[in-house]
């Protein structure tokens, strides 16, 4: 079998911007879509995306273990219980990003794809240094997460070029933790001013809006878009459509507003 | 957005909202960090704008000031160049 999966780095120079959460809602959505999805957490020493997706306490070996012979990598791949599908390759915590080089890294792709997997995520850590070679050294896609604020989009623009300069042209755009109101108020970018100082080398493949849901979900360890309330859930499923060459329309940021507002009114109405 | 504020803006008084000095800035300081010419480049094309100026004019080196700085939608450079003198062998333009 040559079906070869795709592999997908998500990235983003700054760090703190939210790629640990996106790798972890689209690798859930992928996954609930019925995709064979590995995820991979290449931030060797700061190991978060087993947290994002609540499966911290099942980790036996992790990558390092893998690269250096103490596991296979079927041992180290942690199936989700929730589905079958999900499966996550942990980072190391207590080794630094020298633990693995860019050639294992490849390997650790290749392998990964030979065990059939449909969707390869990497969560890339923050930097421009060798845990960003490594994480992108494997992949011939790249997601950029970047939110509507000066540091992030600067770090972003950066990023691009790097990641051109590694043959991953053409990298796609995720604008999160985007507000509304403030946007309405021209207190804060649009995506469409990210998009216009990025210039036309990305291309836009979702909105994810600032949502309280992210923070509850994470502490839960259950991914947003496993809840069908949560907007932030729902602009992950729609970016997870999209990776699967669906025609999705952006959800209406007007409506998007209306309803944050509103939620927003009833809560502060009730508990301050 | 509060009401005095929004009316300033009606009125076209109010100062540049947070989202258009973000762009701007962001603009400027991505096409600096675009244009990266390294530090021996810029020291390199002091050094040969000189040569050319001293031709005519004599100049205060020490004062030359060689930047990179934002020009409407492009990256400038702009020199500012003292001069002492204009060189008596020479036809310089006065205005150089």
């Amino acid at each position: 079998m040559s079906t070869t999966g795709r592999v997908i780095v998500i990235t983003s120079g700054k760090g703190g911007v939210g790629k640990t959460t996106t790798t972890a809602n689209l690798g859930v959505a992928l996954a609930a879509m019925g995709e064979k999805v590995a995820v991979m957490d290449a931030d060797i020493g700061l190991r978060n995306l087993d947290l994002a997706l609540g499966l911290e306490n099942r980790i036996v070996y992790d990558i390092v273990d893998v690269v250096e012979g103490r596991a296979k990598l079927r041992q180290a791949l942690i199936k989700d219980k929730r589905n079958q599908n999900l499966s996550l390759l942990p980072a190391a915590q207590t080794r630094d990003k020298s633990a693995v080089t860019t050639r294992q890294m490849q390997q650790l792709v290749a392998d990964l794809q030979e065990e059939g997997f449909t969707f390869i995520l990497i969560d890339c850590p923050a930097g421009i240094e060798q845990g960003f070679k490594n994480a992108t050294a494997g992949a011939t896609e790249a997601i950029v997460v970047t939110n509507p604020e000066m540091a992030s989009v600067r770090d972003s623009d950066r990023i691009i070029g790097l990641l051109e300069a590694q043959e991953l042209c053409n990298p796609m755009l995720i604008v999160n933790r985007i507000r509304m109101r403030m946007v309405k108020n021209q207190e804060m970018l649009s995506v469409e001013d990210v998009q216009e100082v990025l210039g036309s080398s990305v291309k836009l493949i979702g909105v994810v809006p600032d949502d309280e849901v992210i923070i509850t979900s994470t502490n839960h360890g259950e991914p947003a878009v496993m809840s069908d309330t949560s907007m932030a859930g729902k602009a992950y499923r729609n970016i997870a459509r999209r990776l699967r060459g669906e025609e999705v329309p952006f959800l209406d940021l007007d409506e998007k507003s209306g309803f944050l507002e509103k939620m927003l009114r009833r809560f502060s109405g009730k508990s301050r | 957005m509060p009401l005095n504020t929004l009316i300033d803006r009606l009125f076209g008084r109010g100062e540049k909202s947070a989202k258009h000095v973000a762009k701007d800035r962001l603009r400027f300081v991505l096409m600096h960090d675009r244009a990266d010419i390294p530090a021996p480049m810029m020291e390199e094309m002091r050094r040969e704008i000189l040569l050319v100026l001293s031709k005519y004019v004599e100049i205060d080196e020490a004062a030359l000031d060689l930047s990179l700085e934002r020009s409407d939608n492009a990256v400038a450079v702009v020199a500012n160049i003292p001069i002492r003198r204009v060189l008596e062998s020479r036809n310089a333009p006065p205005t150089l």
